[in-house]
């Protein structure tokens, strides 16, 4: 590629931009709204950047593209870069949220404003090397590294229990990625390379296979969160500032598919297809599970915290189909749940930026004292059950076509999560913005001001945009998709019951072959 | 040239040491430090002193030809690549260490010129140490280097805890050093010789024998002793709380690097054919040390034990490399001693340029309280020095863990490798406790600083280095430990 090195750009820029923040002059005050603006401007152009960068992307080239190399970093690793469609777009989605996540706190945020953007801004810059890295160790790095300002806006700036959370987060995820790192050295020893394009061209010995999928697994699954590894993700988003949920719901959740999608189907597809039904089973269980444990909760931000682990559940199962709509859907769900779980975080800190409280008793009659309010939670909380027009019926019927062609009974179930999820969701809309307000306090409440409107309706937007004409999301997505099938092609799945019969011993199924190139009609007529 | 002429050329910086050492001495006695003890000009002159012969020392040993292994005495002494990279990171860490302790001598009235004289004369034990080709100036250099150390424990001799402290080093030491002689004299007595390359001769020939092996568990305990390795670690956490802090952080780098060369030396030069009998070993020392230094640091609450605990959890990341008995193993066990010098020293840079409002230095955890308030710029170096020492990264402790976890698997210990990263979990714990304590917890008194601006140049220094931007020196530093490590397998 010629021309500037626009990701390299992307990922110093927050990093001198945080340091410029430690620089600032003048008072407390001065220095928090001076250091507010900054960041402002550089997460816009840091979105700025990242249009251009979908602009000069070539939709239908299969290649990497605005790839960039710089042997750095001694024997270990190199500065690679370089992105795809799909990593294209999940750095889109964090250049976006980038700043509605300064915006939400420009106000609720009052202690130690500099270093908090700070930590956003190193954030960004770690998002987006994590999916623009194309050396293993860099991603590692990126990937890891992450968890530094995570740890640290939860526990400064968090809820009460925020030290807790805080160690939870950290060290449930670093022993997850610990694992995956002791196989990562084992395939560097083994292919003697750390490019992530050679190693997804590697086939490795399927019994390693095995094992590497497993080690792999228990970083993503930490991650991602799955079921039963996704208890520290409720107190997580509880305790952390509403920023701090939405970039967690919003981006930091992505990586674990991400990694699923860039490591183990490419790099593992024997050990992916033979071990489909332990993906499927932990998403099914986690779909019923997470729904059911949602609708009793008490807490707004506990609730959407166990919604999102559903919605995981199904990226999982998507992605596991094995088949083009699976992973494609799955792909759509990430960028549809990054947007709208984000957006019902905003809600609820919005809420509770006026009465400090996240219980879902304490509010009611929303409707009423705050209409705008209430008109935008209903979108988002239409968007998140999957309503047509929105992006999240896109995501949800793909995987839900996808996973059909696999496995019926998977399908069968995790559509129940679908009905679990207009549940739960609903009966939070209708406990918060309809009946009667639970106090005088509630009823004084004033409606959206300018500054979340202004967040807001961006969202709203994208998430129309997704919904209406996913095609500018998918188009990007096709070619990096077809690559990670033709990958899977040929690969023995494991058994499983995949129609409504009740077959003893069923027959291998293949993954079939030359799949890449076909599209379904029920595909092509949800576009 | 006369041979004799020939083995003083080639011991060069050694020889520069001892000349300046004894000139230090007396330079002090007559400069006035013997009448007035609290003579600060007389201490800073052979302060500096001391560091500009210490350069002098390190730039002999520059000017020596690279990449030719010269012995000397006899075979007594050996130059290599090996003994050259280790002799920079001691010499580079004893200057350290000299510097940094003024300040807070001086705080403490306690501004002895013999501070830096008989860190001058560790860093020549350590220099022979690490050069010994043979197990009789393994011995000499090994109990040059531990004399200083006794006296440096108990250096605040009015002390009660210090004198202790120096007591109870001299005698676990002294014990230590038994056990090391008897090991020697077993290997002397079934090899028929003390020279490294002749017991591999030996061995190669097929004359392991079960006394042979028996001297070599003795050479490794005692040698354990030295880099603290569980379970001959007991002595490391009351030392270095009871040993004035400078001192603790000199213990903590230059003897660590000093005696795990020796180690490194002894098993790959000497006891190379046996490779299979004290690879076991070494695993078990360092799955101890990683196990036992993760979690028996989670209690402690005394910073200085903390960090006691941790040396010994970085020997065991150390000694992973040893494990593999590759090159790549030898190669980043020297990158991780040098990454952990820059780590520790500097962690105790910040812990030492800490003072509460009353003048004290800090001892507990709970005093950090809320640093990052009352003095950002300190306690952000020191969540790097924590997130570094956890293996966070991109800070750069990351890699050296990376490498001997690397050279392992390769090694086929793929198990090795996951306990160590476990370890590392758990280890992270009690690191990330110090950053919580300084940026979540409330501000209690507010600290100030002893205003030291050598310090804080250092301190400055090993936290860019260990920082991100440190990452650049990766290549550099690989070129030179693959150079130090191959040095030493390719002599045979």
């Amino acid at each position: 590629m010629s021309g500037m090195p626009i990701l390299s750009i992307m990922i110093l820029l927050p990093l001198v931009a945080a340091l410029v923040l430690f620089t600032l002059p003048g008072d407390a005050a001065e220095r928090a709204a001076r250091a507010r603006i900054v960041a402002l401007v550089t997460t816009l152009i840091e979105f700025g950047l990242g249009l251009l960068l979908w602009q000069g992307y070539e939709t239908a080239s299969p290649d990497i593209q605005f790839v960039e190399r710089a042997a750095l970093f001694g024997p270990w690793l190199e500065w690679h870069l370089g992105i795809d469609g799909i990593a294209l777009m999940l750095i889109m989605l964090s250049v976006f949220l980038m700043p509605v996540c300064v915006l939400a706190g420009w106000e609720s945020v009052k202690t130690r404003v500099p270093e908090y953007l700070a930590a956003f801004l190193v954030m960004e810059s770690l998002m987006v090397g994590t999916f623009a890295a194309r050396d293993m160790l860099l991603f590692y790095l990126f990937f890891e590294a992450g968890l530094i300002p995570m740890f640290l806006i939860i526990g400064i700036w968090g809820g009460a229990r925020r030290i807790y959370a805080s160690y939870k987060f950290f060290l449930y995820t670093l022993l997850g990625s610990v694992l995956m790192l002791v196989g990562m050295l084992w395939m560097i020893g083994e292919v003697g390379s750390t490019d992530i394009g050679v190693l997804s061209a590697y086939d490795f010995d399927p019994k390693a296979q095995f094992w590497l999928f497993l080690a792999f697994f228990a970083s993503f699954a930490v991650k991602m969160p799955m079921w039963p590894v996704h208890t520290w993700l409720p107190d997580a988003h509880v305790e952390a500032p509403t920023a701090g949920s939405i970039i967690l719901a919003g981006v930091l959740l992505k990586l674990g598919g991400y990694g699923f999608i860039r490591f183990s189907l490419p790099m593992f597809p024997d050990a992916s297809a033979q071990l489909i039904w332990l993906v499927f089973a932990l998403s099914m269980v986690a779909v019923v599970y997470t729904s059911l444990v949602a609708l009793v909760q008490t807490d707004m931000k506990k609730l959407i915290a166990y919604s999102s682990v559903a919605h995981m559940a199904f990226v999982t199962a998507g992605l596991f189909a094995l088949n083009e709509q699976g992973i494609e859907g799955s792909l759509v769900m990430m960028l549809s749940h990054g947007l709208v779980a984000g957006a019902l975080f905003l809600c609820v800190g919005v809420i509770y930026d006026r009465l400090h409280t996240r219980e879902i008793k304490r509010y009611g009659g929303l409707a009423d004292t705050m209409p705008r309010y209430a008109l935008i939670l209903l979108f988002f909380t239409m968007a998140s059950v999957g309503l047509p027009a929105t992006s999240g019926f896109v995501a949800e019927f793909l995987v839900l076509i996808g996973l059909y062609q696999t496995s019926t009974w998977a399908t069968l179930v995790m559509t129940t999560g679908i009905i679990l999820g207009a549940a739960y969701m609903l009966w939070l809309y209708r406990r918060i913005a309809y009946g009667a307000p639970a106090g005088e306090d509630t009823r004084a409440m004033p409606d959206l001001n300018v500054r979340e409107v202004a967040i807001l309706l961006p969202v709203v937007a994208a998430v129309l945009w997704m919904g209406i004409y996913p095609k500018s999301f998918q188009d990007p997505m096709k070619p990096a998709i077809a690559a990670v099938t033709a990958r899977l092609e040929g690969t023995q799945m494991a058994t499983l019951p995949t129609d409504m019969t009740f077959l003893t011993a069923p027959a291998p199924v293949l993954v079939p072959r030359g799949q890449a190139a076909r599209h379904l009609p029920a595909v092509e007529a949800a576009h | 040239m006369h041979p004799t002429l020939a083995s003083i050329t080639i011991a060069g910086p050694e020889l520069v040491l001892t000349i300046g050492g004894l000139l230090l001495l007396m330079l002090g006695t007559f400069g006035g430090g013997a009448a007035n003890p609290g003579n600060r000009l007389t201490v800073r002159g052979v302060t500096v002193a001391a560091v500009i012969i210490l350069g002098i020392a390190g730039f002999a040993l520059i000017d020596a030809p690279i990449g030719e292994r010269q012995t000397a005495f006899n075979g007594l002494y050996v130059a290599d690549g090996f003994s050259s990279f280790l002799k920079v990171l001691i010499l580079g860490a004893a200057a350290a260490s000299m510097l940094l302790a003024l300040p807070w001598l001086e705080q403490a009235k306690t501004l002895r010129f013999e501070y830096p004289v008989l860190l001058t004369f560790a860093a020549l034990g350590m220099c022979m140490m690490v050069s010994a080709d043979d197990m009789l100036s393994l011995y000499v250099g090994l109990e040059l280097q531990s004399l200083a150390a006794y006296v440096l424990a108990a250096f605040h001799r009015g002390e009660g805890r210090s004198a202790e402290a120096g007591l109870k080093y001299f005698v676990l030491g002294a014990l230590a050093s038994g056990i090391l002689l008897y090991g020697i004299s077993l290997v002397y007595g079934f090899a028929g010789t003390t020279n490294f390359g002749g017991i591999a001769d030996v061995l190669a020939a097929g004359g392991k024998t079960l006394g042979l092996v028996f001297g070599l568990v003795f050479i490794i305990a005692g040698l354990a002793f030295k880099i603290s390795a569980v379970p001959f670690h007991m002595w490391t956490p009351d030392v270095y709380e009871g040993a004035p802090t400078p001192v603790a952080a000199f213990f903590s780098a230059a003897p660590k690097a000093a005696a795990m060369g020796l180690l490194v030396r002894v098993l790959v030069q000497g006891f190379g054919p046996a490779s299979f009998d004290w690879q076991q070993i070494i695993l078990f020392l360092s799955v101890a040390s990683m196990g036992l230094g993760a979690v028996a640091a989670i209690a402690q609450t005394n910073v200085k034990r903390l960090l006691a605990y941790s040396s010994i959890a970085n020997i065991g990341f150390a000694l992973v490399g040893l494990t593999a008995a590759t090159v790549d193993g030898v190669d980043a066990l020297l990158f991780y001693m040098t990454v952990y010098l820059a780590m520790t020293l500097g962690t105790f840079l910040v812990v030492m340029q800490l003072r509460t409002l009353e003048g004290r230095p800090i001892e507990m955890m709970s005093d950090l309280a809320g640093l990052s308030r009352s003095q950002p710029r300190l306690a952000l170096a020191l969540s790097i020095f924590m997130f570094s020492l956890a293996g966070i990264p991109p800070l750069l402790g990351f890699w050296p863990k990376l490498a001997v976890f690397q050279a392992v698997i390769d090694a086929g210990l793929i198990e090795l490798a996951v306990a160590g990263f476990v370890a590392s979990v758990v280890a992270a714990y009690y690191y990330l406790r110090l950053v919580k304590i300084m940026y979540f917890d409330a501000d209690e008194a507010g600290l100030v600083t002893d205003g030291s601006r050598v310090n804080g140049l250092l301190i400055l220094g090993a936290a860019l280095f260990c920082s991100p931007i440190g990452m650049l020196a990766m290549a550099p530093i690989a070129t030179a430990t693959g150079r130090a490590a191959s040095a030493l397998f390719t002599a045979g």
